[in-house]
């Protein structure tokens, strides 16, 4: 067996291992054509869920705003997708030809200045990084500086979420209004809307959230991981001990800008389009959940969150309309109430210990100290 | 953008924006004071508060339809039936929400954010499996049809003016009761230092429950007071939810003082900026001014001094 990395230990590596099976090998081989395009289409959201795990589980910050930046991802990925469909040769029944369909609707004449950058494509890369971490940055430093946090912080990334949608919806000549941007053709000449993109779009999109994983498995195993725990549990302590929590804080707050962002831009390819309903509270709010019911403090547990709430949402939604939304709230307050770990402390309280057990039995030797390593290992909090 | 208005006509449109900001100042005071009760006193951030405000605009709307029915007689005064009621079925609702839901998560504020957010799920879709999912409006009584007309260009509507006067009297009657009386005496006491309340003999979990009762029933009684200007549906509470907690916020969390001063602010400058901009244009950068301050000055307008 090949070592870890020093970031992992080897319940992670199982774990990191359990993931890949099930999105490389198990999804694709078990679902058609459709069901894996919807399960890639969930991972995009696993990518916020990851980045809320170490905001809000780690970092002690609920951030209600992440709709925003995962918008700010997708629109930067559609800005460019859609100057890419609209060539002069595609565009030329419009009154101006080379400029999006939307904006000539809007009678605009000219391509508005922020969209000029999103003609290149490592620029686009950049910039969907970028951009949201800059925001993330302004945001994080005028609060955490001030020391607002908790409640008035999330108060206000939903007003943040909340002002973008309507901005987004308002100005509909620069951003496509309420049905977003839309009619997204190819990838620098790839058509992406065919079966066979989407598939490699999934795997892409697959890849890239192990990549997230491990990320921030590295950042929680670092350092920077242990005085985030710390400040969550006691943000005093940490400021007396001579750090700067605020710049923590600000840190984990623009890492999951970040994730979300890469996520708005996946999402954009896979599905294909990129609206106002996925920045907004509600869908802002709907992460929170994905985050909560996969539990706040395991990273995996974000992942099988995700998709366990979506498949919910879609084969409920799919028979039963009306009992979805009971059924979402419901689940909600279940959650809170009664699993405040979710999923992750679920397997950690009942399944893991059963495991556990049975490798116990197995080995021959009960005084082998690895064992005992592993059991108290197991027996400790997630963090 | 003022160029093309005489002073005169620019007079008239700030007194006609200011009259129209008036109305949505008291339908936000409502709504705001009931969340400063529950949220700046007690602490818990109750995200279904709109779904409280629209019980109490449903309320009303069952309430017009059973005396246009069987009470037609009596029609001129339903509306003070209505908000009676109102009252009555969101707080007890909210007391209802207190005892299973919200008192076990006091220490838990986040939480209780979440939680309340699932709530506010399943109130939406029991509204649109009860009442349908579209939007209904109440009719008026007839007293309360038409305008007055202040100059020849100016004129106010009278259920403008009777929702204002309705919003004065119930912001005095909350002050009375939570600064004059017994029982507001105990939140505050509560509110300050729970333990010591406890210590001298304050049953602080029913003060608990008769509070955030008390602010559910204060949503409700906006909810009526909404269906006087718009109609109702099982959504609408969600559009307001953001707005009122801004205004809580921006104004002093434990401040009602200042919950009515950045009402007031937010809403004249919204209403003021409407007739200029675009709708969503005022609406945004109203409430990205209100960011930006709250940015800086976090602890908002107002503050009360509490030693911690």
């Amino acid at each position: 067996m090949t070592r870890a990395p020093s970031f992992m230990d080897r319940k992670d590596l199982l774990a990191l291992a359990a993931v890949a099976a099930l999105l490389l090998i198990v999804f694709p081989l078990a679902l058609d054509g459709f069901r894996l395009n919807l399960v890639g289409k969930y991972l995009t959201y696993a990518f916020v869920a990851v980045g809320l795990v170490m905001c809000w589980g780690y970092g002690g910050i609920l951030s209600l705003g992440q709709g925003l930046f995962f918008g700010l991802g997708g629109y930067g990925m559609a800005m460019y997708l859609k100057l890419e469909a609209s060539s002069v040769e595609n565009t030329k029944i419009q009154s101006t030809p080379g400029i999006p369909d939307f904006m000539d609707w809007n009678q605009l004449t000219e391509l508005p200045w922020f969209w000029h950058p999103f003609h290149s494509f490592p620029l686009t890369l950049i910039l969907i990084v970028l951009v949201p971490a800059a925001f993330a940055l302004l945001i994080g430093s005028a609060m955490f500086k001030r020391r607002v946090s908790g409640v008035y912080f999330a108060i206000i990334t939903q007003a943040l979420a909340a002002i973008a949608t309507i901005l987004i919806i308002g100005q509909q000549g620069y951003t496509g209004g309420v049905n977003g941007i839309t009619d997204l053709r190819t990838l620098m000449g790839w058509d992406i809307r065919t079966d066979s993109a989407k598939f490699i779009l999934y795997f892409v999109n697959a890849i890239l959230l192990m990549g997230v994983i491990c990320c921030a498995l590295f950042v929680r195993s670092s350092k920077l991981g242990r005085i985030l725990v710390a400040m969550r549990e006691k943000e005093d302590r940490v400021r007396f001990s001579g750090y700067s929590v605020a710049n923590f804080q600000i840190f984990v707050f623009c890492l999951g800008a970040v994730f979300a962002a890469i996520g708005g831009a996946m999402f954009t390819l896979q599905v294909g389009f990129m609206s106002p309903s996925l920045v907004g509270i509600v869908p802002s709010i709907e992460m929170v959940i994905f985050t909560a019911v996969g539990g706040r403090l395991s990273i995996f547990g974000a992942v099988y969150g995700t998709l366990l709430v979506n498949f919910a949402k879609t084969s409920l939604s799919e028979s039963f309309p009306e009992l979805w939304l009971l059924g979402l709230g419901g689940l909600f307050i279940a959650v809170v109430l009664f699993f405040p770990n979710g999923l992750a402390g679920i397997w950690r309280d009942y399944v893991q210990p059963s495991i556990d057990r049975v490798f116990r039995l197995r080995s021959k030797d009960p005084t082998d100290p690895g064992q005992n390593v592993a059991k108290q290992a197991a027996s400790m909090p997630a963090e | 953008m003022f160029g093309e208005y005489s002073l005169g006509d620019l007079g008239s449109i700030f007194a006609m924006q200011g009259f129209a900001g008036l109305i949505l100042f008291s339908v936000y005071l409502l709504m705001a004071l009931g969340l400063a009760i529950i949220f700046g006193q007690m602490g818990v951030i109750n995200m279904a508060h709109g779904e409280f405000m629209i019980l109490g605009a449903y309320v009303t709307w069952l309430t017009s339809v059973f005396f246009a029915e069987h009470l037609p007689a009596l029609f001129g005064i339903y509306f003070f039936v209505a908000m009676a009621l109102a009252f009555c079925a969101s707080g007890l609702l909210g007391m209802l929400v207190e005892w299973a839901l919200i008192r076990r998560l006091y220490k838990r504020p986040l939480d209780t954010l979440l939680a309340t957010w699932g709530l506010s799920l399943i109130l939406q879709q029991v509204y649109r499996s009860v009442f349908g999912p579209r939007e209904v409006g109440v009719t008026l009584p007839d007293w309360m049809m038409g305008s007055l007309p202040v100059t020849d260009i100016i004129e106010v509507q009278i259920n403008g003016l009777f929702v204002i006067g309705l919003t004065t009297l119930i912001t005095v009657a909350v002050f009375f009761m939570i600064f004059r009386s017994r029982f507001g005496q105990q939140i505050r006491a509560v509110v300050q230092n729970r333990q010591m309340a406890g210590a001298v003999g304050i049953d602080t979990e029913k003060v608990d429950r008769l509070t955030f009762g008390l602010g559910c029933g204060i949503a409700g009684v906006a909810g009526s007071a909404f269906t006087m200007i718009g109609s109702t549906g099982p959504t609408a509470g969600q559009l307001y939810i953001v707005d009122t907690f801004l205004i809580v916020v921006f104004g002093g969390a434990a401040s009602l003082f200042g919950t009515i001063a950045s009402a007031f602010s937010i809403s004249q400058t919204q209403s003021t900026l409407e007739f200029f901009l675009s709708g969503s244009m005022a609406k945004v950068i109203t409430l990205l001014t209100v960011v930006a301050i709250l940015m800086v000055r976090p602890q908002g307008l107002f503050t009360l001094k509490v030693r911690r």
